[in-house]
């Protein structure tokens, strides 16, 4: 509404008001804006502003929390530590694995999901979302749970019900070698977080006007040729957003490989390392440059997606393109 | 107009109700901003801080607070479940001047560490307390030859064993035995040890205890600074602690499980038909009869379970079996030291050591504890625990443990891939790097 009214300041103009710019009216409705997302903004500023600012200036020191009076101003010398030291390349790795693999998948199922509710009955409709949207309501640490302890070697099932599998025997120890740990690990991920990208990308399916369907029908399509030429290219911004957001959350993984392997046998992520370096090692400068750099690669993602491929947040979210 | 009336009327009920729901919140308010509901007026209050038990540190505090008679109130605060987010919860607070900090129950490992942070044990203190310590338990609470802790309860690891299979194997388990043997027993007899092979703080435990049981030390420069630290790993002693853990990783002689293995895996292996010798703590003796009451086990192997000292590396060379358990400490920031070292006096009170061996099943780090006849009979491995605990070994004493820690649990896993000629140099160049600041963790 206000948009509607800055837009057009001349018709909403009172009579008597001062010849401005904006009426009272608009004033009044700015300033109410102000004082209604004020606050909020100086909280955000406050709780993710300052911690960056706060990560980025104890990089640059030498800094154990422990022996507060040994810090000293080594400048990037973190940096150098970090990028110099296999530890951070096989992480990067590790992680980019789990973010590639895990969205990936998760868009083919999540896709095929968002089909299912979108052409489903009205009687089972609300029932098959319900039922397709439970696992995101579950939280990560007990999903995580649930699947450690079901391929454990000494407690799990999944060992003795799948043994007829080549590979799969009752000797087989999951988690002890990367191979074997990080399929479990994105399976758990995949299984976990499908159902969002499915709804992000049901509200997609929705903006297809039905009338762009049935004219390809009209012309004899086939479903295939609908899906590809008509419906896909039509929810493109969808499926981007959809993409985008998987993929940022993907590469904060922890949880999972937290309670699973904690980072044991080359499964360890970034955010993995940066806890162990800030909180288990205490080493506070060289713990904030991992998670300063943890950042950058977020960053990255983000501006790679948004330039690159052109992922339009501001269309999905019911705004004018 | 009546609707004005109304809307006045209503406009009122608003302001007075929004009025007191003010009220409420600011007394709410400053009651969390105090910290604590209404304290008993003139009475100073300790705030121990415990890491998880079945209740026996509160039960203690209670008393204690009941025999202080008014001097001090011992109030408990609880630590997360693992050592190693108690140590972060406590290393956070102290170095930022926690006053809160007047009691803390402290893992051995992590004394030095926080020993800075510590408020100094008061001569009295130190002498009344460690009067009848068991060694080990000693040695875990000092730092520097000083003692920076008082000696709480004390853990140690023994070797329980599957009687039937020693008595197949023909081993005489009255004789001190050897891991050689161990090995050699599991080869045979087609049944697997229980041991702990996972990546994580067990594994340090257990290299420890072989290296020093050797007769060296992982560390050899206790009070040097991170970059000058050495290491003792590339020595007959590493060596031969990597061949014990490579062979029983690479024979297979712990079960398919072992590189994920911790205490609680290794004691439902011990437990189940392959089972034959584990190394473990004494919780493993509750687990199992408890286990044994709620029917999942059968009585058969509870009865088969004997128990002896942490085997030896060398024959003729004496054991050092691992040192764990709780010190407690006094935060530096404390606003009643003297009243805390008071109260420790209190906790620490043999008689409480006992009675928290008898309902938490943590033995004690006084000799004088085991001497209640109720021990005996609920805890028959009791002696060979007292034993063990004069014999345990201290795993290194720096401030960089953590390092030292994990550097060790990441180079000497998984078991299978240890090698003697290799491993514990690269775990020994490794270190020295992280130490230096030269590598990521």
């Amino acid at each position: 509404m206000t948009s509607a009214i800055t837009k057009n300041p001349r018709a909403m103009k009172s009579d008597d008001g001062p010849h401005n710019d904006y009426s009272d009216r608009a004033k009044a409705e700015r300033r109410l804006g102000w004082l209604l997302a004020g606050p909020a903004f100086i909280i955000m500023l406050a709780v993710t502003l300052y911690p960056i600012i706060q990560a980025f200036f104890d990089s640059l020191y030498a800094f154990r929390l422990t022996a507060p009076d040994e810090r000293e101003f080594i400048f990037l010398q973190n940096y150098v530590t970090i990028l110099g030291d296999p530890v951070w390349w096989r992480d990067l790795a590790v992680t980019s694995l789990i973010t590639v693999v895990t969205v990936a998948v998760e868009l083919v199922l999540g896709f095929a999901l968002a089909l299912v509710m979108h052409r489903a009955l009205k009687a089972v409709r609300g029932w098959l979302r319900t039922a397709i949207l439970v696992p995101y309501g579950i939280i990560t640490v007990v999903s995580a749970y649930a699947w450690f302890y079901a391929f454990d070697i000494s407690s799990g099932y999944v060992n003795s019900w799948f043994d007829w599998v080549p590979g799969i025997d009752q000797d087989l120890n999951w988690f002890a070698q990367a191979s074997t740990a990080l399929p479990v690990i994105m399976a758990s991920e995949i299984w976990k977080t499908t159902p969002f990208i499915s709804l992000l990308l049901l509200a997609g399916l929705a903006q297809v006007p039905d009338e762009l369907t049935e004219a390809a029908k009209v012309d004899g399509a086939t479903w295939w040729e609908q899906m590809r030429k008509v419906i896909i290219p039509n929810m493109k911004a969808a499926i981007m957003v959809a993409v985008l957001f998987r993929a940022l959350d993907a590469f904060r993984i922890f949880d999972n490989v937290f309670i699973m392997t904690n980072g044991q046998y080359g499964t360890e992520v970034l955010s993995l390392l940066a806890y162990r370096t800030s909180i288990s090692r205490l080493e506070i400068g060289l713990g904030s440059a991992v998670s300063v750099l943890l950042f950058a690669c977020v960053l990255l993602i983000s501006f790679i997606a948004i330039k690159v491929f052109k992922v339009d947040l501001s269309g999905s979210t019911g705004g004018k393109r | 107009m009546p609707g004005n009336r109304r809307i006045k009327q209503q406009k009122k009920r608003i302001r007075r109700r929004s009025g007191a729901v003010t009220a409420t919140t600011l007394g709410l308010a400053s009651l969390l901003l105090s910290g604590c509901g209404p304290a008993e007026s003139g009475v100073p209050t300790l705030t121990w801080y415990i890491n998880p038990d079945a209740g026996g540190q509160a039960a203690i505090a209670e008393r204690c607070t009941e025999q202080a008679n008014g001097e001090y109130r011992i109030e408990t605060s609880l630590l997360p479940n693992d050592a190693a987010a108690q140590r972060e919860q406590l290393a956070r607070r102290l170095a930022a001047n926690d006053d809160s900090l007047d009691i803390m129950s402290i893992d051995p490992p992590f004394v030095p560490e926080l020993a800075t942070f510590l408020a100094p044990v008061p001569e009295g203190v130190a002498e009344r307390t460690t009067e009848n310590t068991l060694e080990g338990a000693l040695q875990g609470a000092m730092y520097k030859d000083e003692l920076v802790t008082v000696p709480f309860w004390a853990n140690t690891q023994i070797l329980w064993y599957r009687e039937s299979v020693a008595e197949e194997a023909g081993l005489d388990m009255s004789q001190p035995v050897t891991w050689d043997q161990l090995m050699e027993v599991a080869a045979t007899q087609d049944v697997e040890l229980g041991v702990q092979g996972s990546q994580a703080e067990s594994m340090t435990v257990w290299i420890n205890s072989l290296i020093e049981s050797a007769g060296g030390t992982i560390l050899e420069t206790p009070e040097a600074p991170a970059d000058e630290i050495e290491l003792g790993l590339v020595s007959e002693a590493g060596r031969e602690a990597a061949r014990i853990i490579g062979t029983i990783g690479d024979q297979e002689l712990g079960g398919p499980g072992l590189a994920t293995s911790t205490e609680n895996t290794s004691l439902n292996l011990f437990q189940g038909e392959s089972g034959s010798f584990m190394v473990n703590y004494p919780f493993v003796w509750p687990a199992t009869q408890s286990a044994v009451e709620g029917g999942s086990l059968d009585q058969a192997v509870l009865d088969d379970i004997g128990w002896a000292l942490y085997p030896r590396v060398y024959e003729d060379q004496e054991t050092a079996p691992p040192l764990g358990g709780i010190n407690l400490g006094v935060g530096a920031d404390s606003d009643n030291p003297e009243l805390a070292y008071k109260a420790i006096e209190c906790i620490v009170q043999p008689e409480n050591q006992t009675e928290y061996f008898l309902t938490n099943g943590n033995p004690p780090s006084n000799s004088e504890s085991y001497e209640d006849p109720r021990i005996e009979e609920q805890f028959p491995m009791a002696e060979t625990i007292r034993q063990s605990l004069e014999l345990a070994a201290p795993r290194p004493q720096t401030p960089f443990y953590n390092e030292i820690s994990t550097g060790l649990q990441q180079t000497w896993t998984p078991p299978d891939e240890v090698e003697p000629e290799t491993t514990p140099e690269e775990s020994a160049e490794f270190i020295t790097a992280v130490l230096r600041g030269e590598r990521l963790l």
